[in-house]
């Protein structure tokens, strides 16, 4: 026994700095490191699984494959761009509806409701998080889809038709729908991490700004909102890339039409919607990489992203304990 | 110097009060789509809910009637397989983290779950597809369940991690100090003392897998009858919602909106009952 | 006029639970008065509701009459938020605002009230800065942020940002509390020297420090107002036996 502990792989699984090591410890320590390393190592799976079965398509269609926009898997011409191009447009068109509400639905739930209603409105807002992606799908299908269709579309036509945005006809489905379920679905994300920023900052602060005379409103910017700006920007980066990797609803209500258009009314695709809509059935091993290759992508912008919005709330957290 | 601070006042007082309303406003905004969900799954659900609609299998194309007996039942077996290895996966692995949290491992066991809960959910179906459906040679409930595991896993591993570390200290040491020895100690008190919030967690963790839909597309994919075992293509209630709510048929549309009422209230139920349990949650003002 | 603030029975609760009875103290212009008395007795609560800071917590109640300059600044109608600029307040934690820099949490008060032009901004800051003491050790870093300065010079730089705004009293609540001794001193000496312009309440642990700079003292104990007087008769003659115990250290 002795001399295996010589080995230093075995020292190294050991728990650092025990002197006296029960038999039943040791034991433990190690089948929960066990599970753990089963934890990592399924990551690492998915990723060279995701990989392996992307690289052919790399391989054949290379950097062109996000520079080119036709996908058509009859003739194994796979272009990702519109993808791209529906990803980025409905996400971001997302967060420019989410973030102002989000916001001040954190600002309003912190600061300006009375207890109880606070608590109530707040609990509805977390559900919206809870809602499965399917039932805001089905929900957008039957309501806000022919809404569109009927009231809201109709409307920016009619009052600002000549912008290049509002052009064509009101399918219902599309862009500016996507664009809104999924502001929607990330609204309970960006304002729950907006109330925790806003809850760090002491209350001596805001009691400072009413001491000299400033209005509820007044107070707010100059104790909250000024104070909170990096936590609130790692806040939507972070609603942004949920919004990236949002599925079932957006197929549902975006149309479903791999094409690029400067118009919110068309009809378009996500990245994720064209890989929910076409794996189960792909056609062929190349049809089936390529999708592969999508998803890599997607996870590797996830990714970037979900760690870019954690890094800024990291730095902003720490930048804020030292200075108050 | 003489300035005049009263100028701006009402102008001041009139934005002010346009503020407020705006912030009350905005937040109406918010909370009216899930009123709307709420209002219409209710609506158009309720009315279709009937024992007959539990118990049937769902009818021929075109047929009217049937029910989500497969599905439903598809998807309470493929969450309690995954469960079966998820919860206690989950939980030793975020007690190791709370407990033995020091070290690469566990930094990258942190940074790996909170990775894997970020993915979107279609890659992790796309991992089960290549791991489990292409061996096998066929859609199933092991590759379904599989999909729904690594959706769990993470989670249930932080908020483990996060519900131990609220054992103080001290609590530990006493153990230790009676000659306890560690696992006995992580187990008895560290563990049977969290119990509550544990179960929210794992409770929480098991609303989300029940409602993902994208990662059974291709691995657990559909069955218009009961599944003849895990590696059968296997229904679930979230799958069968989508397929109906996109299909033509009105009689579908009614029967997938009932399934969305189903879903919808066994989330709701779940993080309500979470919330009771861990007793009411800090509030914002001071 | 020879009472600038008075108060007049006033009292305080927070949900329901009372904290303050019906106390009653008068300040005359460019007094310095200093409210001593044990942790908890009321003391900082009184403070609050002379700047109607007291009723921004939720469930926190207050009643009676506090009179500024012949106003009662409770009654029906009148606005809080005209109310404290008149009445600043210096807080125990230095509070500068984290966002801005020093320039602009001096300018805070009166950028509030609209004031824009730049010469104007410029002259208000560096007045207040000198009245502060603050100007010498900061005049070339004015864009620094606010927070960069140490904790005896945050405490002057919010003494500063509350003189920015010209409000006739000034209260502090233990203002030098989180502070080291010679920061201490150093707003002491300040205190002092500011009664020419403005009249100070300060709640104060330390009763040395109310017997060094004050003129008047009041002593609470469990929400009253057992005793309010000349300072120098407060602590060498005090009327009450409570007052008495207090000064002598037989408590608190």
């Amino acid at each position: 026994m002795e001399a295996l502990l010589a080995l230093p792989i075995i020292r190294s699984l050991l728990p650092q700095g025990r002197k006296e090591i029960h038999l039943g410890d040791r034991f433990f320590y190690l089948s929960l490191k066990t599970f753990a390393v089963v934890i990592i190592c399924s990551l690492v799976a998915l990723v060279y699984l995701l990989w392996s079965i992307a690289a052919p398509a790399f391989a054949n269609y290379g950097f062109h494959f996000f520079t080119v926009s036709t996908w058509n898997p009859v003739t194994e011409k796979f272009g990702t761009l519109a993808f791209i191009y529906g990803t980025v447009v409905s996400s971001v068109l997302a967060l420019i509806l989410a973030a102002p509400i989000s916001i001040a639905v954190a600002l309003f739930l912190n600061e300006v409701a009375h207890r109880h209603i606070g608590t109530l409105l707040g609990f509805m807002v977390e559900m919206l998080a809870a809602i499965p992606s399917v039932v805001y799908g089905i929900w957008g299908v039957f309501w806000l889809a022919p809404w569109m269709r009927s009231v809201v579309q109709p409307f920016l036509k009619g009052n600002f038709g000549w912008l290049p945005l509002f052009d064509g006809p009101p399918y219902g489905v599309g862009m500016l729908t996507a664009g809104i379920i999924m502001a929607i679905m990330i609204t309970p994300t960006i304002s729950s991490i907006s109330r925790e920023v806003f809850r760090t900052i002491p209350s001596t602060i805001r009691e400072g700004a009413l001491a000299l005379g400033a209005t509820k409103w007044e107070m707010l910017k100059l104790a909250i909102l000024d104070s909170s700006r990096s936590g609130i920007f790692g806040a939507c980066v972070l609603g942004l890339g949920r919004a990236f990797g949002e599925t079932m609803a957006v197929t549902m209500v975006i149309g479903n039409r791999p094409q690029i258009s400067a118009s919110l009314f068309a009809p378009a695709q996500t990245m994720a919607s064209i890989i929910a809509n076409e794996y189960a059935e792909a056609s062929s091993d190349m049809h089936r990489s390529a999708l592969a290759a999508v998803g890599l992508s997607l996870f590797l912008v996830s990714l970037l992203i979900n760690g870019g919005a954690r890094l800024i709330l990291w730095r902003s957290e720490r930048a804020f304990r030292s200075r108050v | 110097m003489i300035w005049d601070l009263q100028r701006f006042d009402r102008r001041r007082r009139w934005k002010n009060r346009l503020a407020i309303f705006s912030l009350t406003a905005l937040t109406a905004v918010a909370v009216l789509p899930f009123v709307s969900i709420l209002g219409y799954v209710i609506q158009r659900g309720y009315p279709v809910l009937s024992w007959q609609f539990f118990t049937s299998l769902p009818k021929p194309v075109g047929e009217e009637g049937g029910g989500i007996a497969n599905a439903l039942l598809g998807s309470i077996e493929m969450v309690a397989l995954a469960s079966l290895i998820g919860i206690p996966l989950g939980t030793l692995a975020g007690t190791y983290l709370s407990e033995f949290g020091r070290g690469k491992v566990a930094t990258t066991l942190r940074f790996t779950c909170d990775l894997l809960v970020s993915v979107p959910s279609i890659i992790v179906g796309l991992f089960a597809y290549t791991l489990i459906v292409v061996p096998m040679h066929g859609f199933s409930g092991y590759a379904g369940a599989f999909a729904l595991l690594m959706i769990q896993v993470p989670m249930v591993t932080r908020t483990t991690e996060e519900i131990l570390k609220l054992v103080p200290q001290h609590l530990r040491e006493a153990g230790l100090a009676l000659g306890i020895p560690r696992w006995k100690v992580i187990i008895r008190i560290v563990l049977r003392g969290s119990v509550s919030g544990l179960t929210t967690g794992v409770m929480l963790a098991l609303a989300r897998i029940m409602g993902e839909t994208a990662p059974l597309l291709f691995t657990a994919f559909n069955n218009r009858f009961w599944a003849e075992g895990f590696n059968q293509p296997t229904a679930s209630l979230p799958v069968l919602i989508y397929t109906y709510a996109i299909s033509p048929y009105d009689d579908w549309h009614a029967q997938a909106w009932a399934a969305a009422l189903v879903l919808v209230l066994f989330v709701l139920i779940l993080n309500i009952s979470t919330r009771i349990i861990i007793g009411r949650r800090p509030e914002g003002r001071h | 006029m020879s009472e600038l603030l008075k108060a007049e029975e006033v009292s305080a609760s927070f949900s329901g639970h009372q904290v303050l009875k019906k106390v009653s103290l008068s300040v005359r212009p460019h007094d310095v008065v200093a409210l001593i008395g044990p942790s908890g007795c009321g003391k900082s609560t009184f403070l609050r509701c002379l700047n109607r800071l007291h009723e921004e917590v939720p469930g926190a109640t207050v009643s009676g009459r506090v009179v500024l300059e012949d106003e009662d600044i409770y009654a029906n109608g009148v606005d809080p938020v005209k109310i404290r600029r008149k009445i600043g307040m210096v807080f125990q934690k230095p509070n500068p605002f984290p966002a801005l820099s020093i320039y602009d949490n001096v300018a805070a008060g009166i950028k509030l009230a609209g004031i824009r032009r730049r010469s104007v901004l410029d002259e208000a800051v560096e007045t207040s800065l000198r009245q502060a003491a603050l100007w010498d050790e900061v005049k070339d870093k004015l864009r620094a942020p606010g927070t960069s300065l140490s904790g005896g010079q945050q405490q002057r730089l919010c003494i500063a940002r509350t003189l920015t705004v010209r409000p006739p009293v000034i209260l502090m609540d233990e203002p030098t509390s989180a502070l080291d001794p010679i920061s201490t001193a150093k707003i002491e000496e300040l205190i002092v020297q500011l009664k020419s312009a403005v009249t100070v309440v300060i709640v104060t642990h330390n009763m040395q420090q109310a017997a060094r700079i004050s003129d008047n003292t009041g002593f609470f104990l469990m929400g009253e107002l057992i005793e309010f007087g000349p300072t120098r008769s407060i602590f060498t003659k005090p009327r009450e036996k409570k007052t008495e115990e207090y000064i002598t250290g037989r408590f608190g």
